[in-house]
């Protein structure tokens, strides 16, 4: 998500699952929807049988999805941003862009500043040491009056489209052959099928997902494939758009509700340990346009917290204490899940609330995951299922080969509902809220884990209450309106985070006209304000428990339309818009682009047509004002400013342990071999391997038969897939004697694994460099609990090493070897 | 699909005439090989349906889970990798009873009404008239029917006869989520199976096709295949037809067969009579997974 909101806005899929069914070209590239998503599958079968869609997948095994795609291209695990670079290169040398759409709605004409530069593999402003970069000059040139300079004949050479031409060129056929390992043939193949879709009368589609997120380049893989879409003016269009599948079927909500380290909910930001003063946080956060007319939507910030603040903290939170400003963590970096198990390999944490996940199996490098959890006093873990986690101390044999005399860890199990036990909502990755009832109730001792973390809560404010401590305000003050406090009902939590008012709500324009009642719950996040008298605790979810109600449990699949949209279904944020980015489906002056799919026109007062629209309603074409309108220049970002942290251009780097010894395209800057800012702790460096010892690349993935790592406590699931596996090319496998069910051990430089060979075609050797790569696949979800056979945990392999910005470990490309196991 | 009889046309080892009064719709199933994507649903529904739990297994070198058809899963997936035209393919396809129009089991089968046929077309076991012998098995083209070690019977799948007769698809077909698996009458099953293959064709696959064997008098489960020049790609006989060891049983050996029987029949009779009943040990059952 940290590369679709620097692109556009906001960081979710942009379309729909339905809309798929929209589309005429599929490009599936780092996700393998088929076998990770095989129900949403079902709109790429739609699309298949409605538009004669072709479909193409570039992967570096030949999937599920392969099996019913009508293309398939090879690429070596990691590379996918030299890849995607020569498709932009293709794009703009074979003028095969939608130029009106790029004019109207892209910075191309915004002229960056002069003292921005690329050399050597490096932007301007690297820190070595810190391996950081201080961003100041990845930036527009603004005029006297505030605005960004531009240039709408895109002559100017540093305006943004001559300098993203001048960085992919490049990116030729041949050194995207070189660097991927995919056929020359197959890529302008690839690129051929995808030019056909720019312009107004075709679009694609693009579905990925954890095989771009999880490498150490991983957002910048997703801004380049964003960059193309915009290229081809697919975004806003049905059948377009950058499709983030996810891998959970909360995990959109749990961005939405800011359960990252930095966060708060709806992508408001916690402040920094630098910013002590209010009134400097909000005035850094509301964005004021950098051109004329446009919308800018930050500039509304201080409406979003001030009410956020209003539902944590209620009549405690005051204009006099900035709404309990003083209460808020002010964050020194970021503590992201690496972080945190760094600091407890280091011994500087206590004690960990490990709630409803395992990281034991899901973060690299298991021996260190291990080895920290041992440090801790005491772990706590809140899970329906016995986890490996919550056995990290016991002895499993080679699989968890472990001396529990040794360890002096306290482990409390909380035994917790798991989804089909409680009622609640779940946010899929089309951003749909959808309410859900249990179906059964919960076994034994079971609690729900609101009931668990009320319980927790309530006795460290009865602690804070009787015995004091440092800064006891954010749990004393919390407000704890629940009919029964030690459980609090999913709908109570529900009608906070969509809001209401705590006093009448006017409107602006006419004081005297009551928007809202006091205790009225609010329509949409347009009523909230910044004196108080809202509250809403996910601005972004306002409108979701309206005044008519619990829209997230509709369940009307009409679709007058026909486009997929089905408005009455649940409820969809932002304010029920089922596309965002929708106004980009109309040409400038307000006529949809393609009559096939018309989406949204402008019909002299209004826009109007199926869904939301995603703009200001009533703002005539005439007035310029750009569909982008989370972004303060009101267009969407070839050049993503300051937003990223390796770049404004996603630039080709290897993968931190990669089959190659150099990066081919700057073979003499070794500081440009790797993502120059990756998350890499000091420590964890030395476990990084040469390809010497381990000339294979090993990529792990998931399997239509399970899900992560709990379906393995299911019998079916068990019988559908019992046994840890991994797939070896028939090459590879003949040069070391291994046949088809044979055991081998795979090992890189963190540890091995024991699994059964599947020789397979579907991996081939691929010509990197004029050298041969293997691949070797490894399913993840195997382990030493669970009804499968007793197996080893496959990220013992995987390296302690993360994305720039979003800190996701690279799962998806490391070294190992293989041999057959005696 | 409105409910449906289940009048009997066909039961084995009998000679009664069949009802013949009602009419019933002609039922099939269509796998569509090119738009599975082996997610296996389908086999957990059967077993979720059907109340049959397979063990927990090993893997043999494939994504074929469990292996192969047992007493406990009546239809698996099959993964075969290809290169019909010298370009790599992954065909997947549901393995399972075809309900063949003239069904090799039934025709084997020795036990009267073990195996019958329903108006609708679908071919069904009737386990607790079976007695084990697995000429089902050598009766098959298909290679479909499993004996079950734990009670000797033969068991396949049964279209879901229980739910077609209510009116509802096969709990494989409401499963899949990709359509790959249709349901409904054989003549609309056609139908959808021809725009399938006009789709297959308008993609380069020339010799798609429908796989509805006339050897067996077609089947009630068909498939819409890539290369239907070439079914042995995904291990379906080219030209099914049932073993010609089934006629000579049926012809000549059968009264003889029949006799033994009758012979063993009044063995066990005159056993009976003079020792008294076997007691036969209960089969222990185990389940190694829970622990």
């Amino acid at each position: 998500m940290a590369s679709l909101a620097p692109t556009f806005g906001r960081g979710a899929m942009t379309n729909n699952w339905v809309d798929i069914k929209n589309a005429d070209l599929i490009l599936m590239m780092g996700g393998n929807a088929a076998e990770a998503h095989p129900c949403g599958f079902k709109w790429v079968t739609e699309a298949k049988a409605r538009n004669q869609a072709r479909v193409i997948v570039v992967d570096p095994r030949f999937t599920r999805s392969a099996a019913v795609a009508d293309y398939y291209v090879p690429i070596r695990s990691g590379s996918d941003i030299a890849f995607l670079g020569g498709v932009i290169h293709y794009l703009l040398s074979h003028d095969k862009i939608h130029l009106e759409y790029v004019k109207a709605y892209t910075d191309v004409s915004f002229i960056v500043r002069e003292d921005f530069g690329f050399a050597d593999g490096l932007f301007t402003g690297y820190d070595p040491e810190k391996r950081r970069y201080s961003k100041d000059t990845w930036m527009y040139e603004l005029g006297s009056d505030g605005y960004v300079n531009t240039d709408p004949s895109l002559q100017h050479p540093r305006c943004v489209f001559n300098l993203m031409k001048q960085h992919y060129a490049r990116y030729t056929p041949e050194v995207v052959s070189a660097i991927t390992g995919s056929p020359k043939s197959d890529f302008l193949q690839t690129c051929e099928m995808i030019a056909s879709t720019a312009g107004a009368d075709r679009t694609m589609t693009i579905l990925y997902a954890l095989g771009w997120t999880q490498h150490s380049q991983g957002s910048q893989i997703i801004r380049a494939a964003a960059m193309v879409q915009l290229l081809l003016g697919n975004i806003g269009q049905p059948g377009g758009g950058m499709n983030a599948l996810r891998g959970h079927s909360n995990i959109q909500g749990l961005t939405d509700l800011g359960l990252l380290s930095n966060m708060l909910p709806g992508y408001l930001t916690l402040p920094s340990e630098k910013e002590a003063d209010y009134a400097g946080y909000i005035k850094k956060r509301t964005l004021l346009p950098l051109r004329p007319n446009q919308m800018s939507y930050w500039q509304n910030y201080p409406k979003f917290h001030v009410s956020l603040m209003k539902a944590w903290y209620g009549a405690k939170a005051t204009a006099d204490n900035h709404w309990g400003y003083d209460w808020l963590p002010k964050v020194d970096r970021v503590h992201d899940v690496l972080d945190v198990f760094e600091q407890m390999h280091q011994g500087k944490m206590t004690g960990y609330i490990c709630q409803g996940f395992n990281p034991l199996a899901s973060f690299p490098n298991k021996k260190k995951v291990g080895e920290a959890l041992a440090k801790l006093k005491f772990l706590v873990v809140i899970d329906p299922l016995s986890t490996e986690t919550s056995e990290f101390w016991r002895n499993h044999g080679q699989h968890n080969d472990v001396n529990p005399s040794r360890i002096q860890t306290e482990v409390f199990r909380l035994p917790s509902t798991c989804f089909a036990e409680e009622d609640g909502s779940l946010t899929n990755s089309a951003r749909w809220i959808q309410w859900h009832w249990h179906g059964a109730a919960p076994p034994g001792e079971a609690k729900n884990d609101m009931e668990i973390m009320a319980g927790i809560f309530l006795r460290m404010r009865a602690a804070y209450e009787k015995e004091g401590g440092a800064v006891p305000e954010p749990i004393l003050n919390l407000t704890w309106n629940h009919l029964i406090p030690d459980s609090p009902s999913a709908e109570e939590l529900a009608r906070e985070f969509s809001g209401r008012a705590l006093t009448d709500v006017t409107d602006p324009k006419d004081p005297q006209q009551v928007l809202v009642k006091s205790g009225e719950q609010l329509d949409t996040f347009a009523h909230l304000r910044d004196d108080g008298s809202t509250a809403a605790g996910c601005w972004l979810f306002t409108g979701a428990w309206s005044s008519k109600g619990n829209l997230m449990a509709r369940r009307d699949p009409a679709d007058p339309s026909g486009l997929g949209i089905s408005p009455g279904w649940a409820y969809t944020w932002p304010a029920n818009r089922r596309l965002l980015y929708n106004r980009a489906s109309a040409d400038p002056s307000g006529k949809p682009w393609n009559e096939r799919r018309k989406y949204l026109a402008w019909n002299g007062q209004k826009w109007t047509g199926p869904d939301v629209p995603d703009f200001k309603a009533d703002s005539p074409p005439e007035d310029g004002m750009g569909p982008f309108i989370m972004n303060p220049e009101g267009v969407a970002r070839f050049f993503a400013v300051d937003k990223m942290s390796e770049g404004p251009f996603p630039e080709h780097y290897e993968p931190v342990e990669s089959p190659l010894s150099v990066n081919p395209l700057h073979p003499n800057s070794s500081m440009a071999r790797f993502n120059p800012a990756a998350r890499i702790f000091p420590g964890d460096l030395a476990q990084m391997a040469t390809s010497k010892e381990f000339p294979y690349v090993g990529t792990t993935y998931r399997l239509s038969e399970h899900f992560h790592f709990w379906s393995k406590h299911a019998r079916l699931n068990a019988v559908l897939q019992p046994e840890q596996f991994v797939e070896i090319g028939e090459e590879l496998a003949n040069e070391h004697g291994i046949r088809n069910g044979d055991r081998v051990k795979v090992s890189s430089k963190r540890g091995f694994i024991r699994a059964v060979a599947v020789v397979t075609k579907r991996i081939r050797a691929l010509d990197v460099q004029n050298t041969k790569v293997h691949h070797i696949g490894i399913p993840i979800h195997f382990g030493f609990k669970g009804l499968t056979q007793p197996g080893f945990l496959s990220n013992t392999l995987t390296p302690y090493v993360g994305d720039a910005n979003t800190q996701t470990p690279e799962f998806k490309t490391f070294l190992v070897n293989v041999e057959k196991d005696q | 699909m409105s409910l449906q009889s289940l009048d009997i046309v066909s039961r084995s080892a009998t000679t009664t005439p069949s009802p013949s009064v009602r009419t019933t719709l002609e039922i099939a199933k269509l796998i569509d090989v090119s738009s599975c994507i082996g997610c296996k649903a389908c086999q957990t529904a059967c077993m979720e349906w059907n109340d049959v739990q397979e063990e927990v297994g090993q893997n043999a070198g494939s994504f074929d889970n469990p292996k192969d058809l047992s007493d406990k899963s009546w239809t698996v997936m099959k993964f075969y990798e290809v290169e019909p035209a010298g370009k790599l393919e992954w065909l997947i396809r549901k393995d399972g009873c075809m309900h063949c129009t003239d069904p090799g089991c039934l025709k084997a089968c020795p036990a009267p009404g073990a195996i019958v046929q329903y108006a609708n077309g679908i071919v069904d076991f009737q386990s607790e008239h079976c007695i084990g012998c697995g000429y089902c098995v050598a009766g098959c083209p298909f290679d479909i029917p499993r004996i079950s070690k734990q009670d000797s019977k033969a068991y396949k799948c049964t279209l879901c006869s229980d739910r077609v007769a209510v009116g509802m698809e096969p709990a494989c077909v409401k499963s899949c989520p990709t359509g790959a698996i249709s349901f409904g009458s054989k003549e609309d099953v056609r139908q959808h199976a021809e725009q399938r293959v006009t789709d297959l064709k308008s993609r380069g696959f020339q010799n798609a096709g429908l796989y509805d064997p006339q050897g067996v008098g077609g089947t009630h489960v068909m498939y819409v295949l890539q290369h239907a020049d070439r079914p042995e790609l995904v291990a379906l006989p080219k030209d099914p037809a049932i073993s010609p060891l089934v006629s000579v049983w049926k012809g000549l050996t059968k009264p003889l067969a029949l006799l033994a029987i009758g012979a063993a029949a009044l063995g066990s009779f005159f056993h009976y009579i003079k020792v008294g009943r076997n007691e036969a040990e209960k089969p222990e059952v185990t389940d190694k997974v829970e622990t």
